[in-house]
């Protein structure tokens, strides 16, 4: 009998507000060490906390986008406990009623399957600082510029079975995060942070002692550090042992997961209401509001791009992974074919994006420029071998799209004679090509095709080479 | 008695002080003391009774998403004991 | 009569007139504090360049044209209000050292007006006691006698206005940190309402009940001050939006009609038959001007105490974790590692009154007893409002003694911390409510120690209690009467 692998996963999004959850500090990232602190997230003495409206709107947003329960009236609580990034000794956070209640998220597995994951809650708290250890001997030096920069908790039911699953998952909302625009999705910059719980069962039994891993800071780490965890559960069950419930964290370097042996030591929070604020009342106005502003989102907008593109699943599927990509495609893909279109953005766009590791947000090539390549592809000024020598010097070095094609004398051939007098010239150099052609070897068809491609610098249309390449050759 | 010494030892520690062992017997009768005075609660019935957190029956207020003021690092960290290149200084912070 | 004397209507008068100088006022009071301070140990700061060019700015002002009621009269502030630039203790070794970075909204706000700070006010430690004992800086005397405690935790506001070191001062009451140093030292404060006066800046001990407010020698100079220090405040969640409101307007309204209850309650075992009888006169005195006066319940009074010692310790033990050495506050020497860092620079820090708090809240808001205490003293809390609600049904305020003694001797309950405490045990149940109260003088002992006669309103019937206590005050000489310091031991 085999183990069934039972995987939950906590989000934390940092809300991407101008300022802080409980205070008029600026959240950029990167300024002076604590130049971006004020009385209230250095919790100075007698210094009080009043709630960020954006950080509001931004966790209805994601609530609404989950289809959850917004709970009418939600309570901030203190989580106590002593760490130097915490000055004030405990966290702001959520604790027996969050913003947002039960919600779901429909996430695509590989075999074309969907899936529903549970989503549990989605509660505001505070971030804290930083602990930076690199630049001082036996010391630490303590950064707040991002304590009290405003998270939002998203705790997922324990309803995955495989990391593939997990990833998807963690994708999906780390789309979503962005599509509603409250969170900026960066991974590296800690703004969208996971920790998995992992455990592992025989099916049907109760769910296992699981471990929680920390440090999950990509999608490729979540995945390796899931395979690491679950090979190891694995051991120790088979081999009779039993698992300690416990924080491990994921070491990219070694990719292993290793305990934490420092927060071993049992934590006892302390939570109660915070006294300083008072009980979260959503008003059905706001909650209106912030409906009023949604985005079109991913699931909506993949369905419509099948529909309204006739796409298929896969490509919609791609181009509306982000927001900027699904705009972008649905400019490219005025007044030319939506099918081709889609190629272009997927292949060509997206494989120089990744090749060049820039985002779409700041890609070279604009949609317009874009579009304007696929039509010269279907208007016949170009082929499609062409478009793309030309799509890389828009990329790399700018220019418009006619401007290349006239410039380096780009245009199609599509004249049946000049591309006859080029095949006859390919057929009269090549005479024993063209006996072994005639004598059974079909394969050399491309030799011929290629040829003359070459002789005309890439310019003569395929098609048209091909039918007349076929009538000379076959002509006895 | 809720309050031994073991209990004292460990609250103190989940508080962040560290009392001299020779204080420990004093302060645990003290304690005790305190917790007889609120164990009279126990007397009261209150099992219908919804839980008072505030005297204001008010909701939360909101502030707008602005930046409210400038940097005034070298004021707010004038007090630290310890600093170093606009850091606050503890001794390493073991992960 | 001398300048020390007069009340903020006469000083007012006189400063319009131009019979005196704020920096007239400001010196004289400055040199009766350097003589008398060192007995009584009210200021633990005083800021005399500060208030001498602050009255100067203030005579400016008033011969510029301005005619504030406030302005160029003296101030002085509780060492739990933060006052940018100027050392900010709490009562605390804690922060012996600690300059604030920013001001309080109280102390803006009154500053704004012109009133000039003297300095600031000796206090228990972070709040916590009802003799200023537990001050780091050491006990406030009792101005009308040294050897008796002031009460607490604002301990040096009522001394310093009851010895006429200062017309008026603020202060913060969680369980009665007004009104019982009030009391003890004759002179009247009063809690408002929970919400009136913005917590910005004043340096918590128990959020849910803490509550600034105004001490002085009338309803009349409180109700001045109070004036200015009510006000919304956009920095404090717990502000209430209606917090501001003019106390001047309804303070000479006849008593005509007034409904006044008294609780069985306060007058049981316990209560010291002076003070008894004290307080029986005062309300014998309401009636004489046209009140009625009927018993009321609060059958839920008598928790009040132990409702209180599991909420407030809980709540402190939280707002206390901030002073960690870290950022501001004492740091131990050579800290081994962080957790001894912790462990020792709190240890140091906090005086003994304060640890037992944090560890009796540590205690009941940890794993397991949660529900036992916390929420148990949460759902007491309810029921302590209800009998308020019930009564407030039925009159409109609610009349008994402040303290259940007089002034006490200084060192009579340190040896235990419970007896202490039910110091307190008529003014706690005000804070757990939230509704407003206040102490006016209302005779003295054969002793000669003043007592303290409690007014409670409903939510916000303040504006009633100066009312009524005002009304008082006019036909009564008890809060024009002055210490004539009487020195030795008890």
């Amino acid at each position: 009998m085999g183990w069934e692998v039972v995987i939950g996963l906590e989000v934390h999004a940092q809300l991407n507000t101008a300022t802080k959850i409980f205070c008029g500090c600026s959240t950029t990232f990167g300024a002076e060490p604590n130049s971006h602190t004020c009385p209230v997230c250095l919790a100075m003495p007698g210094a009080l906390p009043v709630l960020n409206e954006a950080a509001v709107d931004k966790a209805i947003a994601l609530g609404l986008a989950i289809g959850a329960e917004l709970n009418r009236q939600s309570v901030f609580a203190r989580k106590n406990y002593f760490y130097p990034d915490l000055p004030k000794g405990y966290q702001i956070s959520q604790y027996e009623l969050p913003v947002v209640g039960k919600g779901t998220l429909t996430i695509s597995l590989t075999d074309g399957t969907e899936k529903v994951v549970g989503v549990t809650r989605a509660h505001l708290e505070e971030d804290a600082g930083k602990s930076l250890h690199e630049a001082f001997v036996d010391q630490s030096g303590i950064d707040l510029n991002r304590a009290g920069t405003p998270l939002l908790e998203i705790v997922s039911e324990p309803d995955m079975r495989s990391p593939a699953e997990a990833v998807a998952y963690l994708k999906k909302l780390h789309a979503l995060v962005r599509y509603l625009d409250i969170c900026d999705g960066n991974m590296q910059e800690g703004s969208f942070r996971c920790d998995a719980n992992v455990s592992l069962r025989r099916p049907g039994a109760p769910l296992g002692t699981r471990a929680e891993i920390k440090n999950l800071n990509s999608f490729r780490f979540l995945e390796k550090a899931l395979e690491y965890e679950i090979a190891r559960q694995r051991d120790i069950l088979e081999r009779g042992g039993c698992i300690v419930q416990e924080t491990r964290l994921y070491d990219a370097g070694r990719g292993e997961t290793r305990s934490m042996r420092s927060k071993e030591e049992a934590n006892d929070y302390r939570y109660f209401p915070d006294p300083d604020l008072l009980p979260l009342v959503l008003d059905p106005a706001r909650i209106a509001r912030v409906r009023g502003t949604l985005p079109e989102l991913p699931d909506i907008k993949r369905a419509r791009f099948m529909r309204q593109y006739a796409l298929p699943a896969y490509d919609a599927g791609v181009l509306t992974m982000s927001r900027v990509l699904a705009d972008y495609y649905e400019q490219v893909a005025v007044g030319v074919d939506s099918k081709l279109a889609a190629n272009w953005v997927m292949g060509e766009l997206l494989g120089a994006l990744n090749k060049a590791g820039i985002e779409i947000e700041t890609c070279p090539v604009s949609a317009e420029k874009l579009r304007l390549l696929v039509q010269r592809i279907e208007d016949q000024t170009i082929s499609g071998k062409i478009a793309k020598e030309i799509f890389e010097d828009l990329f790399h070095s700018g220019g418009e799209v006619d401007a290349i094609i006239e410039k380096r004398g780009l245009r199609q051939i599509t004249d049946t004679g000049a591309i006859a007098a080029l095949v006859d010239g390919i057929v009269a150099a090549h005479p024993q090509q063209v006996a072994d052609f005639r004598a059974g070897k079909d394969k050399l068809l491309g030799f011929f095709v290629g040829q003359v491609m070459k002789a005309s610098k890439g310019k003569a249309n395929p098609d048209q080479v091909n039918t007349i390449l076929l009538e000379r050759l076959r002509k006895e | 008695m809720a309050f031994d010494q073991d209990t004292v030892r460990r609250t103190a520690h989940l508080a962040r002080m560290a009392l001299p062992q020779t204080e420990i017997p004093a302060v645990a009768e003290q304690l005790e003391r305190i917790m007889e005075l609120i164990g009279t609660l126990r007397a009261i019935g209150t099992e219908d009774t919804s839980p008072m957190a505030h005297p204001l029956d008010l909701d939360q207020p909101l502030r707008s998403d602005t930046v409210d003021h400038r940097d005034r690092r070298a004021v707010l960290m004038a007090n630290a004991p310890a600093v170093e290149h606009g850091l606050f200084l503890v001794p390493k912070v073991i992960e | 009569m001398e300048l020390h004397e007069l009340s903020l209507r006469a000083l007012h008068q006189g400063l319009q007139e131009r019979r005196f100088s704020s920096v007239e006022l400001t010196g004289a009071l400055l040199a009766r504090i350097a003589r008398m301070n060192p007995t009584l140990n009210a200021f633990l700061t005083v800021t005399e360049t500060e208030a001498l060019a602050a009255a100067a700015a203030a005579d400016a002002r008033r011969a510029a044209g301005e005619d504030g009621l406030l302005l160029g009269i003296p101030v002085a502030h509780k060492d739990i209000f933060c006052t940018a630039g100027v050392r900010t203790t709490c009562g605390s070794k804690m922060l012996e050292r600690f300059v604030s970075p920013y001001s309080a909204t109280v102390v803006e706000r009154l500053a704004a007006e012109g009133m000039v700070m003297l300095g600031k006010l000796n206090m228990d430690e972070f709040a916590m006691g009802s003799s200023n004992e537990t001050s780091y800086f050491g006990a406030v005397r009792n101005p009308w006698h040294t050897g008796m405690v002031p009460g607490g935790s604002s301990g040096g506001s009522a001394a310093a206005v009851a010895a006429g070191l200062v017309p008026a001062a603020t202060g913060t009451d969680t369980g009665g940190s007004i009104r019982q140093p009030a009391a003890l030292c004759g002179v009247t404060g009063i809690k408002p309402t929970y919400g009136r006066v913005s917590r910005y800046g004043m340096i918590a001990f128990a959020s849910s009940l803490d509550q600034g407010g105004p001490l002085a020698r009338s309803a009349e100079d409180c109700a001045l001050l109070l004036n200015v220090m009510a006000a919304h405040d956009p920095r404090d969640s717990t502000s209430h939006p209606a917090a501001a409101s003019d106390f001047l307007r309804g303070l000479d309204r006849p008593l005509q009609g007034l409904r006044v209850g008294v609780p069985e309650e306060f007058f049981g075992a316990g209560l010291d038959p002076e003070v008894a009888a004290a307080v029986q006169a005062g309300i014998e005195e309401l009636a004489r001007q046209g009140a009625s006066v009927q018993s009321v319940r609060l059958p839920n009074n008598p928790y009040a105490v132990s409702t209180y010692y599991v909420l407030a310790p809980a709540e402190a033990s939280s707002n206390l974790a901030r002073f960690d050495g870290v950022r501001y506050t004492h740091r131990t020497e050579v800290p081994k590692d962080l957790t001894d860092l912790y462990q020792r620079s709190r240890y140091e820090g906090f005086g003994a009154e304060v640890r037992r708090r944090i560890l009796v809240g540590t205690y009941v808001l940890s794993a397991g007893y949660y529900d036992a205490y916390y929420r148990k003293a949460q759902q007491v809390r309810s029921l302590i409002r209800e009998d308020f609600r019930r009564a407030f049904a039925e009159v409109d305020v609610i009349i008994g003694p402040t303290t259940p003694t007089p002034a006490f001797p200084l060192g009579a309950k340190n040896a235990d911390p419970v007896a202490m405490y039910l110091a307190d045990i008529y003014t706690i149940a005000v804070n757990l409510a939230g509704i407003p109260a206040m102490s006016l003088p209302c005779g003295f002992t054969r002793g000669g120690l003043p007592i303290g006669m409690q007014l409670m309103g409903d939510y916000f019937a303040d504006d009633l209690l100066l009312n009524v206590a005002h009304r008082y005050q006019r036909e009564t000489p008890w809060h024009t009467a002055r210490p004539s310091f009487i020195t030795g031991e008890a």
